[in-house]
């Protein structure tokens, strides 16, 4: 690991990991010198899991901003066994934050549609860091609605900071565009999958978050508001970020508990940013075990039971000696 | 409902964020809480909204007994969650920021909510969520038009996490299904409505009205300006923007807001 592009907690990986690196390049190899890295790695393997068993809230925040860490593209290319890349929201334009087209994932053809962050400092510029527009929303439900034509399961993979807050964006409607993306999500009659793989943003990450299973990559966040602008708001100062983090318990493991998501991706020690082959391979198999589950269901059984998962959100108390007044005239 | 107390401070004058000039109080509320120099839209309760829009009398409130609770134990710079609702609670006389029912507008029985922005900042919780939600669905079964008159600067509301968030897909999906039946949706877009209000069921009327030069968008003035680093356009977010922009159909006054729904539903035939 290059020690710049670690993160702070990853420093006592990092030096055990340059140990190691040391020993194997400049050592004569000898008895002794096997021991001792077979030590070192054992040890290695014990600290990566002391540190990423016990992340905290924001922690998983800086693991899930991570700049090695695997993005939509990456998945396009490790996931998928073909990808026929489609453009445009055949109204304003081509937004590079969303990326979607036709894949194969084994013997499934699907419709993969993902937020895009970039990795080198054009790719990022050209994608607003993984923020859509509405022209990248509308692009998203356009390849929906084509797939559901088709019967082509939707894949949509979530890694937003949010969704873009500019001019142009509030001119075109961006309110508009993650609400009618909800809606039409809700009862597109094709198989949904969304999983986040990196930040879950807010409106920008529900915008392409309705469907039949929500899964999370282990160590990716899914939050109603940033840790900053959190922050910024109810502490008055970015400062708190960390506590903020904490207190909007975001992390995959409050969410499975909360009821919001069906399913954890679990990642390779050390975060998916060390293993983009491992982290490919886990989100592959996830794919496959839950398309062969969808897959064959009918569409109204699917629509029926996607309205009944979101119908059941929230958490709030009732008084039961309160009543209603009764219901009119019913359909 | 009780109402104890209102969500503004009592005062005899109000100085109008329109026009600058110093108000009557009691002059302004006999208009609607309209500004009697320059139109200006005050802010308006719920209670209050119920009293303009429906017939004198003929509000029947559902799901009062829903109430919120903390389920992250949120606690924020200076207090819990748990008492930030109480103490909403007291102030506003609401137990959530929305109130729903039905209600007759000129004889036409209509399902009916509102959100009132006074109770933190309008904002979406579960509790605001499920009312909507099941608002909507009663709407649909008893083939009822559906009013929302939305004011809320808060969208989804942070105390609550990705539950709130959630609201947002779950009151989409059951306006999705009200649609499938046929229902008439006029959402009434106030000031203000933001952020994941907006980004949810306000905008997805079959008809969107919007009272006059009403703060409305998706990402906050200020996040913009912090984001971009140029001064926001005048009028930028406002009722009359997002009318030339196509996203509103309407914009009307207060006056006239009780008559054009009357009206609209007509032609929609409901
Ligand atoms: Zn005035």
């Amino acid at each position: 690991m290059d020690s710049k592009r670690s993160l702070s907690f990853e420093q006592p990986i990092h030096e055990l990991q340059q140990r190691i690196d040391l020993l194997q390049e400049n050592e004569p190899d000898s008895a002794d010198r096997t021991e001792e890295i077979r030590n070192l790695k054992r040890q290695l393997a014990t600290v990566t899991e002391q540190v990423f068993k016990n992340l905290s809230a924001w922690q998983t925040v800086e693991v899930a901003r991570h700049e090695k860490r695997p993005h939509t593209a990456d998945y396009l290319r490790l996931v998928c066994d073909e990808f026929v890349e489609l453009h445009g929201d055949r109204n304003f334009g081509d937004d590079q934050a969303i990326r979607s087209g036709f894949a194969k994932i084994e013997q499934y053809k699907v419709m993969m549609i993902g937020h895009q962050k970039g990795r080198t400092y054009k790719e990022r510029s050209a994608c607003y860091f993984g923020c859509a527009h509405p022209e990248g929303y509308r692009k998203a439900m356009a390849k929906m609605q084509l797939a559901a034509k088709y019967q082509i399961p939707v894949v949509t993979l979530i890694d937003t900071p949010g969704a873009y807050p500019g001019i142009g964006a509030e001119e075109r409607g961006q309110a508009w565009v993650i609400a009618e993306n909800m809606y039409e999500m809700s009862r597109l009659r094709t198989p949904i999958i969304c999983v986040v793989i990196g930040e879950g943003g807010s409106g920008g990450a529900l915008g392409l978050g309705v469907g039949d299973r929500i899964a999370m990559l282990e160590h990716s966040y899914y939050s109603v508001i940033s840790p900053e602008g959190c922050a910024g708001i109810l502490w008055k100062s970015h400062e708190f970020k960390e506590t903020a983090a904490e207190a909007l318990r975001f992390t995959s493991a409050n969410l499975k508990r909360l009821g919001v998501i069906d399913d954890i991706i679990e990642e390779p020690l050390g975060g998916a940013h060390q293993d983009h082959q491992q982290t490919s391979l886990s989100l592959k198999e996830y794919l496959v075990r839950v398309l062969r589950d969808l897959v064959p269901r009918s569409m109204d059984e699917i629509i029926a039971s996607r309205y009944e998962k979101f119908r059941r959100m929230g958490v709030f108390l009732e008084d039961p000696a309160s009543v209603n007044p009764p219901e009119q005239g019913s359909a | 409902m009780k109402r104890q107390k209102r969500g503004v401070p009592e005062g005899l004058w109000q100085r109008c964020p329109g026009c600058q000039n110093v108000i009557f109080r009691k002059e302004a509320e006999r208009r609607l809480n309209i500004c009697p120099e320059c139109e200006h839209h005050f802010y308006v309760s719920a209670q209050e909204r119920i009293r303009q829009v429906l017939d004198e009398g003929t509000f029947e409130e559902w799901d009062q007994a829903l109430v919120p609770t903390d389920p992250l134990e949120f606690k924020d710079r200076k207090k819990r969650y748990s008492e930030r609702l109480q103490a909403e609670q007291l102030r506003t006389g609401l137990s959530d920021a929305a109130v729903t029912g039905a209600g007759m507008i000129r004889a036409r029985r209509v399902a009916f909510g509102v959100t009132d922005s006074a109770f933190i900042m309008g904002s979406m919780g579960s509790v605001v969520g499920e009312r909507l939600t099941r608002l909507i669905e009663r709407a649909g079964r008893e083939q009822l038009p559906l009013i929302i008159i939305s004011g809320s600067g808060g969208g989804a509301r942070m105390h609550e996490g990705i539950l709130s968030l959630m609201q947002m897909a779950k009151v989409s999906a059951a306006l999705a299904q009200y649609d499938q039946l046929g229902g008439l949706f006029i959402s009434v877009l106030t000031n203000p409505t933001m952020g994941g209000v907006a980004a949810s069921f306000a905008s997805l009327g079959d008809l969107v009205l919007a009272e006059p030069k009403a703060l409305i968008g998706f990402a906050g003035p200020r996040t913009i300006k912090n984001t971009i680093h140029i001064e926001l356009p005048k009028g930028f977010q406002t009722s009359e923007f997002l009318l030339e922009h196509g996203f509103v159909d309407r914009i009307v006054t207060r006056q006239r807001l009780k008559s054009e729904i009357a009206q609209l539903i007509d032609y929609c035939g409901k």
